[in-house]
């Protein structure tokens, strides 16, 4: 894998197997310094792009958050657990993206088990219908939304026509509409994930289980679901963590009502100017989002999760 | 007789289930599907399903110099971003696979950071650097960003070849006399097709997509599309973004299409 498996494996006609010789041994060293160096500069440029372009400018708005005119201060920190916006804003956060996660979990493992257990047209266009949204802009899908879900929408005529409703729903503008447009975008980092887990889950075995005496549920509940299990850990975290940074969709369904984190970070950068408050609830999101990842890393490696989108 | 019964209660959980994933599939894909017919409206209004057809929101967005503007600063945003941060990806992602040295392993996090630190954040912190470089609503700061958003999914993506790839067939072309980049050109690359094109459309995607950083860096002459449907989405709604929207869906359309043909391959 190496220049210095290279240079050990070329040999002279004549060689005959001698110990190899204190120069050979420093020749080896020195090949195997060359080849670091050399990996280590294929990894500069991009290394250098996320240092000058993310870790930096975090760094400095770590210093914002807690530098003011008289120096330093933790007041911008304090603020979030004394006033009333700021702490209420977290925890609807936090409502809202377990909501979005639990009833994600709920939504997606038909789609995944269904998709999983058919094959060729049927498990195609399952996968299709999950695939074709993912790719889809947000904005677009916000936007369908917008439309759906107004007073006169689709969705409101069709409940109307149905008579199941006497007076159009408020749909949107509020938080029923930032569930209904988050989980929309959601779903589908929950349902990539757990297809990839249950399509490797071998059907002889649910037979085996079956044919053993077990009742459909039964087998369901000890033999499939443990095996689907870290599909549904590895996608419950995706949904969550991106829940809670979420921006595009609730500001645009929740119509400036449903106010998150992500709003309040960005509503104190371009009103307020503020950047010290606008940093220091920025970093206690990405403090909460790091403990998550940190959390799950035991369990599954943070990449295999990420690499699930 | 008792086992009809039985049989018939399985049949009639297996209709529920069906329906049950018919549902939910159409909650997936409808928002997707009720743009298109949308977009060919008369109506100034929001209405479906449509009562005359026109194209003219398709006419409404070829002809606004706006519009059209933002769409060429997106195209040539997400293209640059897609040529440059390929290479710079490549060649992270192949040491990465090659070597076994442990402070890699620990540069890799870094790496992936961009994927997992809230992108609110990262526009506040992007914004904040623009701001005292002169960078704000530039062609190249957004490329720059864009470049840096994107490197952990072509990573990843460039990853999944290179692991999957037998590395002795490039040392092979070495010992026979190849130096390392020209081994790597004729006999890794070739072979890790499938993920480069993986790479190339989530590189693009991710640049034509990103909306939060836009929102805040872009402007000016250089504001993207997404800025720009943001800014329309939010103060009033303006049936043209029905008719990007189609054209939008069919792109991704395109995109799944080449994915799942090089996934096949």
């Amino acid at each position: 894998m190496s220049n210095a498996y290279l240079a050990k494996s070329v040999q002279g006609p004549n060689d005959r197997q001698y110990p190899p010789s204190a120069s050979s041994t420093r020749a080896l060293a020195r090949e195997e310094r060359k080849e670091h160096t050399a990996m280590l500069l294929l990894l500069a440029p991009a290394l250098v792009m996320v240092v000058v372009l993310l870790i930096l400018p975090l760094g400095w708005l770590a210093v914002q958050s807690v530098h003011t005119e008289e120096g330093f201060s933790l007041a911008n920190y304090a603020r979030i657990f004394q006033e009333r916006i700021y702490w209420d804003t977290f925890s609807l956060t936090f409502k809202i993206s377990l909501m979005v996660t639990v009833l994600s979990i709920l939504m997606g493992f038909p789609i995944a088990f269904a998709a999983s257990r058919l094959q060729g047209f049927w498990a195609n266009l399952i996968l299709l219908c999950v695939i074709l949204p993912f790719w889809t802009s947000v904005l677009v899908r916000s936007y369908a939304w917008l439309v759906l879900l107004q007073r006169r929408g689709l969705v409101n005529q069709t409940l109307l026509d149905l008579g199941l409703i006497d007076q159009p729903l408020n749909l949107m503008h509020n938080t029923t509409g930032t569930v209904i447009g988050t989980l929309h975008v959601m779903l589908p980092f929950m349902v990539l994930p757990l297809y990839s887990v249950m399509r490797k889950i071998p059907q002889d075995l649910l037979q085996a289980s079956n044919s053993l005496g077990a009742t459909p549920f039964y087998t369901f509940r000890r033999v499939f679901l443990p095996m689907a299990a870290p599909g549904v850990m590895a996608g419950s975290i995706l949904v969550f963590v991106i829940c809670l940074g979420f921006f595009i969709t609730p500001e645009l369904l929740g119509g400036g009502r449903t106010i998150l984190v992500s709003m309040l970070v960005q509503r104190n950068v371009e009103l307020y100017h503020a950047w010290g408050a606008a940093s220091a609830v920025g970093l206690v999101l990405l403090l909460v989002v790091f403990l998550i990842f940190w959390g799950i890393n035991r369990f599954i490696p943070i990449e295999r999760i990420l690499g699930a989108r | 007789m008792k086992t009809l019964a039985r049989l018939r209660q399985l049949r009639l959980s297996h209709l529920l289930f069906v329906v049950i994933v018919a549902a939910l599939l159409l909650y997936l894909i409808l928002p997707v599907l009720i743009v298109v017919p949308m977009s060919f409206s008369e109506a100034r209004f929001l209405q479906f399903p449509p009562k005359q057809w026109s194209l003219r929101w398709y006419e409404a967005f070829f002809h606004s110099s706006e519009w059209m503007s933002a769409a060429r600063v997106s195209l040539i945003t997400a293209l640059v971003t897609t040529l440059v941060s390929l290479p710079i990806g490549m060649a992270a992602a192949y040491a990465i696979n090659s070597s076994n040295l442990r402070i890699i392993r620990s540069l890799q996090i870094i790496l992936l950071l961009p994927m997992m630190v809230p992108i609110i954040l990262i526009a506040a912190g992007v914004f904040f650097v623009y701001a005292r470089v002169g960078l704000i609503a530039s062609l190249t700061g957004l490329v720059l960003a864009h470049i840096m958003l994107a490197l952990p999914y072509v990573i990843i993506a460039l990853l999944a070849g290179l692991r999957n790839f037998d590395m002795s067939q490039e040392m092979v072309a070495r010992s026979l006399g190849m130096n390392r980049f020209r081994a790597f050109m004729a006999v890794t690359l070739p072979q890790i097709k499938p993920s480069l094109v993986s790479a190339t459309l989530f590189a693009f995607i991710t640049s034509l997509d990103e909306t939060v950083v836009a929102l805040f860096i872009s402007g000016g002459d250089n504001q993207t599309l997404t800025k720009r449907m943001f800014t329309a989405l939010r103060d009033e709604i303006d049936p043209t973004i029905a008719a990007i929207s189609s054209l939008l869906i069919l792109a991704s359309l395109v995109l799944v299409v080449i994915g799942g043909r090089s996934k096949a391959q």
